[in-house]
């Protein structure tokens, strides 16, 4: 989704009267005909249930079944309550493709309709709108039925395009049976669409005003407050009931039939088919475009030539020819560099090349670094770059013959010329004013207000900093850690310490000076810890003391940043400041921050304001911290709002992490912060990086998303990159791709190692270009594509108004679908939603994405956590963004206790969830036990030792934040 | 009666005070007609074993405006217990406390030989000492180490419940918090930003919120309020080890730079945190420095060593890019320093200059010292420092802080001005002239750091006109009043009254050139020559001063016109053009071969001792020592130098002995070695001895040269002597100094 896309009205959002689909029509939460509580709705805490009470729910009502697909209406009729998963028996094979041939056939006379992509977006709409409108197919305009029979009837290139319907896959069922308005005895209305994950369930309970017999309220307030930030609610987006809704929905009889959300393409399947199929196996990176398996599947990969899924995904792997199909498909061009990714240890780490004075080969017109697409020429003396097609000589040093194949003779020996990735040693040519750079350095910077110390937060701090500084990162060869540490502590005033290794106690200095921070000392702040660790351990030791009795309450925070950047600079190393803080930073000092919380924001157009930094002040910070190679990571112990978006910026624009730890509370959160702290500090991290990534003649790179900073348009700078962190890159043409020559990308990241060695990253990737739109869908990866969709989308929520961002990416992802359907799909009913294998579960994972609480206004969500995660998501790759946005949810009470294997995870939605299970929800930030209130107690006694879930004490266990998907 | 030598030799043991004339004119313009203006030198702390202070408060003139002090020349009815003021003839009561006085049970301020009397008040709360070290650490490792076993020895020296501060300065200034367990801790400052006071105080934490202020006030109890200044005996083994640890600056200096060096703030630190401390009470904030001030305000020379510090040529040609604004900053500390109380002591120790032009307001406007030297690790920095921790008789310090001076005239005179350490303390009355010479239009004075040698010149005018004669028999009297902080905490006033008779010069001329004294005149003359060369150019004041030597005898010569030959002066003028002739030689006025920073610390010194080390400075004493005869002065003249004498020259600054070529030469032979020759021996040691106790005595150490005929260092005796031998005429003596 390029930027231009949210600048510009949705094309797509305009509402289409006569055919009453578009999203204003959705309005049957007034309806008076819902006014019946549905019985099956008894558990207000329902749908929040999961959520809420942090997945114990003591005392809550009985685990939600599934009743809320009955409140459509279903019951009205009279029909029991239907009990969900399991399809309804008596409608078994209605549900499984009722859901897509709902109305839309009524509107369209004409099967195969111009505007398909309309009506896919309102399908999709109405997917986590979870109503379809009703009413708006009177049954009288029943479209033809033959239409929708060749969808049914398997799809032309069967692993293509899968039609979306559950069963359609085993069995199609009769089409004419249940396409025909006049055949099938429910009105297309009733096909709803509630079974899918997510929506459901909100949408039983957020209807604003909740009706007065819907008997809904009473149990929902007070778990509102619980709700956590992934609460979905879609819903919210179209407030108040559309005026439309009512006076149609009173027509139509009200049929009992829903979706069947079993037949609903699911994530979980789809990944266990991947993982079925490719798992544990080799894969081989030897292919031009091929696509990998998914990053939930576990496989050993082996680099042929391009770099491995691990570095480097793509949206897709297959790139249009031309711009004009790049713009007919909109399926964005984009690939997620995680240059610094973890490699698992059976798989060959990356080989280091060096070239000594000369350096390493590269083009002379694109400066593309010597790779695998390098063409050796002329019996080798000359080499054509892939990327420019300039032809270039090779260096005498560099000469090899060539064999018969036109191959160097060195072509394994050298990895330049046979992997994907790999290491160069750089030259003084690389570094920063041509000097070997020196070693990089921590500086740790503990705020010691009242708060952090009374909580015993500080000393906690200290104590696990002993232990953690032994374990700092070193380079592989060598026996001590060449990172130097620093100590600074702050409230209103910053204090420096001197732990130089040969004084016989710590000294402190204080800078009272916060307007113009700077250091006081130079030797003895960043010091070797082996050899300072007596006088190190004396500070830490001494810091609780020192200000047990201080009472100061006021913090800057900017200044600190500063001060940690200055010491950096006056040393003249990178390094990375781990910063501990607890509050707004309200002392005079620059940066200073209100308290600027303002829920009335919420849902106007100035909400982006909550998003946007208070004051410019950071904004330099940060770019004075890059420019210094100066990374900052944050550890927030928020007790109330701190205003993430602005103290948040100078880590997320300097590759640093936020960690946020609510209402931090030493017994239940010290263990999770201890983790994470241990974690970061030695997690496998690169400094004052440059990056740049270079493609091949057609294309380029033009948008960049991530945990960096960029200067100009092509070099992204980033003060360190550790291996959590990935960068997402938009490509688009400028020219015509060739089919023949493919479409290349280098990444080449230009950073300082812990040891401080200059070194180049490489990394190798090759794609197909295709004039064929089926070819690109074939190769696209929705796990990308959620990704790209997710930070472009976080990065227009500074910008544009949310709805507007909301209606892009329904719209954009209707076009997407629409454009296969219209060109790669044999013609099916309009009512029939034709997927892409590659793109199955997109609709679900935009349905995910869109119930982020940041795309999500909702009061009950603090501003401060929404800025969190619109932060957290920009650095994300890929298969963080997945399990971030669909969580795995495992069923606990199956598990085996013998074995080591989990559990399969089953779909994550709250209609999954039973009362007699017990279930785990992670997302990768959180982890949500829930306790079915009928769970097994000889489970409840082996998790937690008491005799029944009456005994569960909440206070053993984090509190839980709510999480439906 | 005794001679005039003598009463002026007792007037100034009892009192302190030299009198220019000891019998004044009594009309405005004879006074003027005498050149030489009425003024006096004035010691008020001068040491009196023989005085001991009186346990009770003075009793004051009634009068607002007057509020003199009750003094033996005052008129007194017993009987009414009635006392009339010499200076306003208000009579007054008696307090209750008097009501036993009478003709043969009178108080101390009532007999004649306390015309000088010492007041011990005991009210109010005792302020404690302060002291406050500002220390550079821009050294060379031995310097510094020698720096800081100094001050580590003087922490012994200091009375245990003294108050001691430590402020460290390079680049960066640090205030050491001295309190402190186990981790030593400071304050830091950048050593570029000026800070005004009260930014100062809230970056230290002084200004504390309201409400401890109130609770702090109640207990008057000023120790709490600082961390950093802590009773010495609650913290001399923290400090001795703070001190200990104490590192050079560890900035890098790179090659062909000058260490980056904050003086400016850290002065303005120093006096900020005092006066948010401890206003109006006495402190002594101690600079030593050991290079000039690079950087930030006050900084004097930039760090780029290829740009020499300013020298009087630059300064001439208006070149010296810094001066201005440095000396604007330092004098802005100054003052305010001077107005809580506070004396600022600078210590420079360098081979080239530090910045003592710009910075010497600060020791001459709050009366705190200046030492300078080549090195903290020489025996003249080493034992000029311990001296300042000298002890007098009754084992006090030989210091008095925040002292006021207040001068009381009758009504003939006023009081045009003062020459000396202090600063003006803005006071008018009617006993101020308009007419002013030195610090002026005020009648009193604030002098921050005091001791028992410091001196003020004070300048009057006489105001009678010519044709209200004073009645015979009338006299004028002055009364000095001192109120000071003793250096045993004690608050105490000292009263001195003197008064002296009228004469009318046209009838009495006699009189009065007889009551000359010419020494007290010449000091009194060179002080203001010097005030006047601080701020015109060195020619204009020796015109001045010329002109004043011409008409002084014009005036008291006597001679016939035409006739070089028959010009007289009388015994009490006859030395006085002597002394101008050496002064106008003098560094004092000659800028030729002194850099800025010497000129300012002759200067300093110059203006602040008393009378005899001032006539030295100008003229400097030259002892002979040979086989004819005892040790006898000789004048100041190359002829002195002989091949058969010792010379002993005592320029104040400087002691030089002098080996005569004979001498010499013996010396090289051997001959004090040989029992038979015992006797050069003795006339070798004898001039030793003698500098010794020179040496033994004087503050600040002088520089002790010990050298011979044709030795290099000669040239220190060959630049003071009279040259009335040179190659010119050199029928004698030319071959010796070619």
């Amino acid at each position: 989704m390029s930027q231009q896309g949210y600048v510009a009205t949705p094309p797509y959002s305009q509402s289409q009267p006569g055919i009453g689909l578009s999203p204003p029509n959705y309005g049957h939460y007034g309806d008076p005909s819902h006014a019946a509580p549905p019985p099956g709705m008894m558990k207000p805490a329902g749908p929040l249930g999961a959520a809420a009470p942090g997945g114990m729910m003591p005392q809550g009502p009985p685990p939600p079944g599934p009743h809320q697909f009955g409140q459509n209406g279903a019951h009205a009729q009279g029909h029991p309550p239907q009990r969900f998963p399991g399809p309804p028996p008596a409608h078994s094979a209605a549900p499984s493709y009722a859901p897509y041939s709902p109305s839309t056939q009524s509107s369209y006379p004409s099967p195969v309709s111009t505007s398909s992509v309309t009506q896919l977006g309102s399908q999709l709409n109405a997917m986590h709108v979870n109503s379809y409108g009703p009413g708006m197919a009177p049954p009288s305009q029943g479209p033809p039925g033959p239409l929708s029979a060749p969808s049914f009837q398997g799809p032309p290139r069967p692993p293509q395009p899968s039609v979306l319907q559950p069963g359609s896959q085993v069995l199609p069922p009769p089409p004419t049976a249940l396409n025909g308005p006049g055949a099938s005895p429910l009105p297309p209305s009733t096909h709803r669409q509630d079974g899918l994950p997510g929506p459901a369930p909100p949408n039983a309970q957020y209807q604003p005003p909740p009706l007065p017999g819907q008997n809904l309220g009473a149990g929902y307030p007070p778990q509102q407050a619980n709700y956590g930030p992934q609460m979905a609610g879609a819903q919210l987006s179209y407030p108040g009931g559309f005026p439309g809704g009512p006076a149609q929905m009173a027509g139509p009889p009200q049929p009992q039939k829903k979706l069947d959300p079993d037949s609903i393409p699911s994530p979980i399947q789809v990944i266990e088919n991947d993982r079925a199929t490719r798992g544990g196996q080799v894969y081989a990176t030897n292919t031009r475009g091929q696509v990998p398996p998914l990053v939930t599947t576990d496989c050993v990969i082996q680099d042929q030539g391009n770099a491995s899924p691990r570095y480097i995904r793509c949206t897709t792997y297959c790139f249009p020819c031309t711009s004009d199909m790049a713009k007919q498909a909109q399926i964005p061009l984009a690939a997620v560099i995680k240059p610094f990714a973890t490699i698992p240890s059976n798989e060959t780490p990356l080989y280091l090349v060096n070239h000594g004075e000369n350096g390493p080969v590269r083009c002379n017109r694109c400066k593309a670094y010597m790779c695998p697409f390098m063409q050796f020429i002329e019996g080798g003396r000359r080499y054509q770059c892939g990327f420019c097609n300039c032809v270039n000589d090779v260096p005498p040093f560099y000469f090899q013959h060539l064999d018969h194949i036109g191959r160097r003779l060195d072509h394994y020996e050298k990895p330049e010329l046979s992997l994907g990735s790999y290491e160069y040693v750089a030259t003084l040519d690389y570094c920063r004013k041509n000097k070997p750079p020196s070693a990089p350095a921590f500086v740790f910077m503990i705020d010691v207000s009242y708060s952090n110390i009374k909580n015993g937060l500080v000393k906690l701090i200290c104590e696990e900093l002993k232990t953690v500084l032994e374990k700092l990162p070193k380079e592989e060869q060598e026996e001590t850690s060449a990172i130097r540490v620093g100590f600074i502590t702050y409230n209103k005033v910053l204090h420096f310490f001197n732990v130089k290794s040969n004084l016989a106690q710590p000294q402190m200095m204080v800078v009272t000076d916060v307007s113009e921070v700077f250091v006081p000392l130079l030797d003895g702040f960043l010091v070797n810890y082996q050899e300072s660790q007596s006088v190190i351990h004396n500070l830490l030791d001494q810091i609780p003391d020192m200000f047990a009795d201080s009472n100061e309450n006021e913090t800057v925070f900017a200044p600190v940043i500063q001060a940690g950047m200055e010491a950096l600079k006056a040393a003249d190393c990178p390094g990375k400041l781990f910063i501990f803080h607890s509050s707004l930073p309200t002392a005079e000092a620059p940066g200073k921050l209100k308290n600027r919380d303002d829920k009335k924001l919420i849902n106007t157009d100035k909400e982006k304001v909550l998003f946007q930094p208070q004051t410019n002040v950071y904004d330099s910070l940060a770019r004075d911290c890059v420019a210094h190679g100066c990374c900052v990571t944050l550890f927030l112990f928020p007790s109330q709002y701190v205003d993430v978006a602005s103290l948040g910026l100078v880590p997320l624009l300097t590759g640093g992490t936020l960690y946020k730890y609510n209402n931090f509370q030493m017994h239940l959160d010290s263990q999770q912060f201890l983790n994470d702290l241990r974690n970061d500090i030695e997690k496998k991290i690169g400094f004052d990086a440059i990056m740049r990534v270079r493609t091949s003649t057609g294309f380029r790179a033009t948008d960049f998303f991530g945990g960096i900073f960029m200067n100009n348009t092509t070099d992204i700078e980033m003060a360190a990159i550790d291996c959590d962190k990935a960068v997402t890159v938009e490509f688009k043409h400028d020219d015509k791709l060739g089919e023949d020559s493919g479409a290349l990308i280098q990444c080449a990241v230009l950073y300082t190692t812990v040891g401080g060695q200059r070194r180049l990253r490489i990394h190798n990737l090759s794609l197909n270009c295709s004039s064929q739109l089926a070819d690109l869908y074939k190769s696209c990866e929705t796990d990308a594509l959620v990704n790209f969709f997710a930070k472009s989308a976080f990065k227009a929520v500074l910008h544009q108004p949310l709805k507007v961002i909301r209606e892009i990416l329904v719209n954009q992802t209707a076009h997407m679908l629409a454009c296969y359907r219209k060109n790669c799909a044999s013609p099916s009913a309009a009512s029939q939603l034709i997927l892409p294998d590659s793109m199955k579960v997109l609709p679900v994972y935009m349905n995910c994405l869109l119930k982020n609480c940041v795309l999500l206004s909702r009061p009950e969500i603090s501003t401060d956590e929404r800025a969190y995660q619109r932060q957290l998501v920009m650095t994300m790759g890929v298969a963080d963004s997945q399990l971030f946005f669909y969580p795995q949810l495992l069923p606990i009470h199956t598990l085996d206790v013998k074995s080591t294997a989990l559990p399969t995870a089953i779909r994550c939605s709250e209609s999954r969830l039973s009362e007699e299970g017990v279930f785990l929800l992670a997302n990768g930030l959180n982890m949500f036990l829930w306790l079915g209130v009928s769970s097994p107690p000889e489970l409840i006694q082996g998790i937690f030792n008491v005799p029944s879930f009456a005994h569960v004490n909440t206070d053993m266990i984090p509190p839980i934040y709510s999480c439906i998907f | 009666m005794a001679t005039y030598l003598e009463f002026i030799q007792q007037n100034e043991e009892r009192d302190g005070v030299r009198f220019s004339w000891n019998v004044w004119p009594s009309s405005r313009l004879e006074a003027t007609r005498m050149v030489v203006p009425l003024a006096c030198l004035l010691t008020p702390l001068r040491e009196r074993p023989d005085l001991p202070p009186v346990q009770y408060e003075p009793v004051l003139c009634s009068r607002p405006t007057c509020k003199a002090i009750l003094n033996p020349l005052c008129q007194v009815d017993y009987r009414a217990k009635l006392w009339a003021c010499n200076f306003c003839f208000q009579r007054n009561q008696f307090p209750p406390a008097y009501t036993g006085i009478s003709e043969v049970n009178q108080p101390a301020e009532l007999m004649p030989q306390f015309s000088t009397i010492e007041y011990v008040i005991q009210r109010g709360p005792q302020s404690p000492l302060i002291f406050l070290y500002v220390v550079d650490t821009c050294l060379e490792e031995d310097d510094l180490q020698a720096l800081k076993e100094s001050l580590q020895m003087s922490l012994s020296l200091l009375p245990p419940d003294a108050l001691v501060g430590l402020i460290t300065f390079g680049r960066m200034v640090q205030v050491h918090e001295l309190s402190c367990e186990g981790i030593s801790k400071s304050f830091v400052f950048r050593g570029t930003k000026d800070l005004t006071a009260k930014q100062i105080q809230d970056m230290l934490g002084l200004t504390t919120p309201a409400m401890p202020m109130q609770q702090a006030r109640p207990q008057e109890h000023p120790f709490v309020s600082s961390r950093f200044l802590q009773p010495i005996q609650k913290i001399d083994m923290n400090l001795t080890d703070l001190l200990g640890e104490l590192q050079r600056d560890p900035w890098p200096v790179t090659q062909g730079k000058r260490p980056l060096r904050s003086t400016g703030v850290a002065l303005s630190i120093a006096v900020g945190l005092l006066e948010g401390t401890f206003p109006n009470t006495g402190a002594r904030i101690m600079l030593f420095t050991g290079g000039p001030p690079t950087q930030g305000p006050g900084m004097v020379v930039g760090d780029e060593l290829k740009v020499p510090i300013r020298s009087w040529h630059d300064i001439e040609k208006d070149n010296a890019r810094f001066m201005k604004k440095a000396t604007k900053h330092y004098e802005m500390l100054a003052n305010r320093a001077a107005t809580n109380g506070h004396c600022i002591d600078i210590y420079a120790c360098a081979l080239d200059q530090t910045g003592l032009l710009e910075m010497k307001c600060c020791a001459n406007l709050t009366g705190g010292h200046m030492v300078m030297g080549d090195s903290f690790n020489t025996s003249l920095f080493k034992q000029t420092f311990q001296r300042i921790f000298s002890k007098d008789f009754n084992g006090n310090f030989r210091m008095a802080f925040g002292a006021t001076l207040e001068v009381k005239t009758s009504r003939e005179l006023k009081i045009a001005g003062a020459v000396g350490p202090c600063v003006s303390l803005n006071v008018k009355g009617p006993c101020v002239s308009e007419n002013e010479l030195g610090v002026g239009g005020t009648s009193q004075w604030k002098i921050c750091g005091l001791d028992p040698t410091s001196t003020l010149g004070i300048y009057f005018e006489v105001v009678n006109q010519h044709n209200a004669p004073i009645p015979q028999g009338g006299r004028g009297a002055i009364q000095f009043v001192t109120q000071y902080q003793h250096s045993s905490t004690q608050r105490r006033i000292r009263v001195t009254t003197v008064a002296r008779n009228w004469a009318d010069a046209q009838s009495h001329l006699r009189h009065i050139e007889a009551a000359f004294d010419q020494e007290a005149a010449a000091v009194l003359m060179a002080r203001l020559g010097v005030f006047r060369a601080e701020s015109e150019e060195g020619p204009d004041v020796l015109r001045w001063l010329d002109r004043q030597l011409i008409r002084l005898c014009q005036k008291f010569g006597q001679y016939n016109k035409e006739d070089p030959t028959s010009f007289r002066l009388s015994d009490s003028f006859s030395l006085y053009p002597q002394f101008m002739f050496h002064l106008r030689r003098s560094p004092f006025l000659q800028v030729f071969n002194n850099s800025p920073d010497e000129s300012s610390y002759y200067r300093h010194h110059f203006a602040r001792q008393d009378l005899t080390q001032s006539l030295i400075m100008i003229q400097p004493i030259l002892y002979s020592y040979s086989f004819h005869g005892p040790p006898e002065p000789v004048l100041l003249d190359s002829s002195s130098i002989l091949a058969d004498r010792i010379l002993l020259m005592d320029t104040f600054f400087q002691i030089v002995i002098y080996l005569g070529e004979t001498i010499a030469q013996w010396r090289k032979a051997g001959y004090q070695d040989m029992p038979e020759y015992e006797n050069f021996k003795h006339l070798l040691q004898a001039p030793l001895d003698d500098a010794q106790e020179i040496l033994q005595a004087r503050f600040p150490m002088p520089r002790y040269i010990n050298t011979e005929h044709g030795g290099s260092q000669a040239r220190f005796l060959l630049s003071k002597v009279n040259p009335s031998q040179t190659h010119n005429n050199l029928y004698t003596w030319g071959q010796i100094l070619l």
